[in-house]
């Protein structure tokens, strides 16, 4: 019997003029949870799609329980006990939970028909032994991220998995669903089971593992316990090198107000929310997720219609009605779901970045392609977007990489006011450096940056004044120099708790 | 230069050998009879009437929408024309405005059904348009066949130059403005965008909606121009027309073309060829005397075959794309 219920040797995977693993290694114990850590494009995804029998590896072995296994396909790696929550959840949010979770596993009564009664009993004890109280026979779309995520657990357990992998499981979650999913994944672990836990969130990794394996473009590169390493020691192992800062931030002179909004109102969603944001500075929105600071943002955008309320650019009040009116008084939204919101996947990189600005690329009644070729060329290169050509379709593109597509179509519109709403979200330690130099580059420029995040160590790193949301209220606005600029303080308002002077 | 671009190229070079394939294999079952000058013009003049209908759905299908009531609206355009005639409207040119601002209205109808009233996918609200437009077409000709239509009107669909009907110039001059449309304008470029991510293309200013809109539009224009050229070619109008299936000939050109139902995608180019095949396809059913069964059986595989290489297409495209990912 092996020490490893799941152990990967020497795995090697090659794509058309790409080798994305190359002799990889990843040994998984009983009880244990291991994180799995590494760039955007190190290989992560296909580590796991060769654990789950997606894709089947050109060399290597893959052992369970220390019996050589050969995957063909997912139904392979899952009779054999290995399991996956996707990033992008399996979940049909119209069918019940109890349909979600027995989905291709139905129990039959007498006549091949489906016994509901039985199968919502087990998907209620299942869902509850996950510490999840919840009626499986809602649809499963009626909950939130945090309920769907423990859904596909929840499929996980019941097919006895020995092995599951999770793969950046907090990234959508709320601060109090994460120290569910923490909860569970070590009750999980207690039961036996070896977790695989995928994240870019160091201080997950280190509050969570028992031990942690570092990859570098496809490589294995070593496995540590946690107590026998740090976060230098885990950065400099995924890119390489040592960064020397995490949040490069550099300072602007303070302007004038760009932009004030005045007692926002949205029904059920703002109640009186105004601030001031300035030139040549970055206001920080912190908050829980569901704090309202997107739905500000929407408002503000003309993205969503609000109920009452006022917005001054410039010390002048403007009327916006749409997305159109807010990019014509010089305002950049950078959408928190680049995917859906930001960018058309299937269209190439040319057209991507001259989406909001078509009018200013053109030349009389038509597109001005030359123009649009040397701005886009530049843009590549300022922005360092790793492409083949402009003329690469945006959907092939790493997370990273996407991002620098969208903040280079906000670049083109001459905006002065920009808005990033979770701008470092999903993409890798070297790409978020490259945003926030892009940021201290539009501060230094005099313009205006407004930067939603929900990691704390990025608001704290990056901004110049930090306002804090909770329930769709505003709660605190914090200055740098202020002793209340610090951890402890901006939780504690994002929590409802007050500052005193 | 690009990968994308040499695709789209090879695609239209398949349609184009394609159709050369069925002209050698036509004119030898024909003995030569499908390369006389006067049956190859007949060809053309077949064509325009769906080539001109395709011109609004393949917009419609760059947007991942589609306008199931092109034919019926063709058909009731040419139908107003002839409630005209039947009150004693001489005037070809009250009657032609009458006819183009009628299939322009239901066009822009259909457009706002969309964007306005947020009806889910055009599917159900233009074919409900279709039913809706061919009882109308028997309620304004009360149901009979109206002849007598004034020479001004049959113009466009009867007459020739050098042997090439007017129609068939109307549609090479629209199909290239429509190009230059697609390819060189910001709105062009917009239509693609809007097809493939609305709420992306409305967050990056464009007014998704009146894109739209502005397709449909163009798309009850192109009908209403269809229905003159029908007037002309047959000097009637007949509102039992209106169920004939000219809205799915219209999308298999399109995609035949290389326009996809998931939108995005699609070129004018593409699309005149996908009609001059199927125009070619209905020739030669009537220079080999097919029997209409025939001919329909054969017309529904081709849809089908050009369905099921839209599908290959797009999962070929996905799995080179899952390759090429790292």
């Amino acid at each position: 019997m092996s020490e490893y219920v799941v152990e990967l040797k020497n795995a090697t995977k090659r794509f058309p003029g790409v080798v994305a693993l190359k002799g990889m290694n990843l040994a998984v114990k009983p009880g244990e949870i291991l994180g799995l850590i590494g760039e955007n494009g190190a290989g992560k995804s296909t580590l796991i799609k060769v654990l789950t029998g997606v894709h089947q590896a050109d060399e290597g072995q893959i052992f369970v329980d220390g019996v050589e296994q050969h995957f063909r396909d997912p139904n392979d790696s899952a009779a054999a006990g290995i399991a996956c929550v996707y990033q992008e959840l399996n979940i049909e949010k119209l069918l019940s939970i109890t349909d979600n979770i027995f989905i291709n596993k139905w129990i039959k009564g007498p006549g091949g028909l489906l016994d509901y009664p039985t199968m919502h009993k087990k998907a209620k004890e299942v869902m509850l032994s996950l510490g999840q109280d919840v009626d499986p026979t809602k649809p499963a779309g009626n909950f939130g991220m945090g309920v769907q995520q423990m859904i596909e657990i929840a499929k996980a357990v019941l097919i006895n998995a020995k092995m599951i992998i999770m793969d950046e499981p907090t990234s959508s979650l709320g601060e109090k669903e994460v120290e569910q999913l923490m909860k569970t994944c070590r009750e999980l672990r207690d039961r036996g089971i070896g977790i695989v836990f995928v994240s870019h969130k160091l201080e997950e990794l280190f509050e969570l593992c028992d031990r942690v394996t570092v990859i570098r473009d496809g490589e294995y590169i070593w496995t540590k316990n946690v107590s026998d390493t740090n976060n230098d020691d885990l950065i400099a192992g995924m890119v390489g090198r040592t960064l020397e800062n995490q949040f490069p931030k550099e300072f602007g002179t303070k302007g004038e107000c760009f932009l004030k909004a005045e007692h926002l109102e949205e029904g059920g969603v703002l109640y009186d929310v105004s601030f001031e944001a300035y030139g040549g500075q970055i206001l920080g929105f912190a908050g829980l997720v569901g704090a309202g600071r997107t739905e500000t943002m929407r408002a503000i955008f003309g993205a969503d219609p609000i109920d009452g309320g006022k917005v001054y650019v410039h010390g002048k009040e403007v009327k916006i009605k749409t997305p159109s009116d807010a990019i014509k008084a010089g305002i950049a939204f950078l959408t928190e779901d680049r995917k859906g919101q930001g960018l058309v996947l299937a269209q190439t990189i040319r057209t991507n970045l001259i989406l909001a600005n078509m009018k200013g690329f053109s030349k009389g009644l038509f597109l001005d392609e030359k123009k649009i070729l040397e701005s886009g060329e530049g843009h590549i290169a300022s922005l360092r977007i790793k492409t083949p050509s402009i003329d690469e379709i945006v959907g092939q593109l790493s997370g990273g990489n996407q991002q620098k597509v969208v903040i280079g179509k906000w670049v083109n519109t001459d905006a002065d006011i920009f808005i990033f709403d979770e701008p470092t979200r999903g993409i890798d330690v070297g790409a978020k450096v490259e945003v926030y130099n892009v940021m201290n580059e539009l501060v230094k420029q005099g313009k205006c940056v407004i930067m939603i995040s929900s990691e704390m160590p990025e608001i704290l790193g990056m901004s110049d004044r930090v306002i804090v949301m909770r329930g769709g209220k505003v709660m605190a606005d914090v200055d740098r120099d202020s002793k209340h600029f610090n951890q402890e303080d901006l939780m504690k308002a994002a929590w409802g708790g007050t500052l005193d002077d | 230069m690009t990968k994308t671009k040499k695709k789209g190229n090879f695609n239209q070079l398949g349609v184009l050998i394609a159709l050369i394939l069925l002209c050698v294999v036509l004119s030898v079952v024909t003995g030569g009879r499908f390369l006389r000058l006067n049956n190859l013009m007949n060809v053309l003049d077949q064509t325009a009437f769906n080539a001109m209908l395709a011109i609004g759905m393949l917009l419609c299908l760059i947007t991942a929408g589609i306008d199931l009531s092109v034919g019926a609206n063709a058909v009731f355009c040419a139908c107003i024309g002839g409630m005209l005639v039947l009150r004693d409207v001489d005037n070809s040119f009250i009657i032609l405005i009458a006819i183009l601002v009628c299939g322009t209205l239901i066009g822009l109808i259909n457009g706002l059904l969309l964007t306005r009233l947020h009806l889910p996918h055009p599917f159900v609200s233009t074919l409900g348009m279709k039913n809706f437009l061919w009882g109308m077409a028997l309620l304004v000709t009360g149901s009979s066949m109206v002849s007598g239509f004034p020479d001004g009107v049959m113009w466009l669909g009867s007459k020739s130059v050098a042997g090439v009907k007017f129609s068939f110039i109307l549609v090479i001059i629209l199909y290239i403005i429509m190009h230059i449309l697609l390819t060189r304008t910001s709105l062009g470029r917009s239509i693609f965008c809007v097809g493939g991510n609305p709420e992306a293309a409305r967050l990056s200013g464009i007014h998704s909606d009146n894109v739209l809109t502005f397709c449909y539009t163009v798309s009850g224009f192109c009908a209403a121009l269809a229905g003159i050229i029908t007037i002309g070619r047959t000097s009637i109008c007949n509102g039992t027309d209106a169920v004939q299936p000219y809205d799915t000939d219209a999308i298999a050109a399109c995609i035949i073309g290389g326009a996809s139902f998931m939108g995005g995608k699609g070129t004018m180019l593409g699309t005149l060829l996908g009609a001059l095949i199927i125009g070619t396809l209905r020739n030669g059913f009537t220079l080999l005397a097919a029997s209409s069964a025939i001919q329909n059986i054969v017309l529904g595989l081709v849809i089908i075959v050009a369905v099921f290489i839209d599908v290959t297409r797009e999962r070929m495209e996905a799995k080179a794309r899952r390759l090429a990912a790292k």
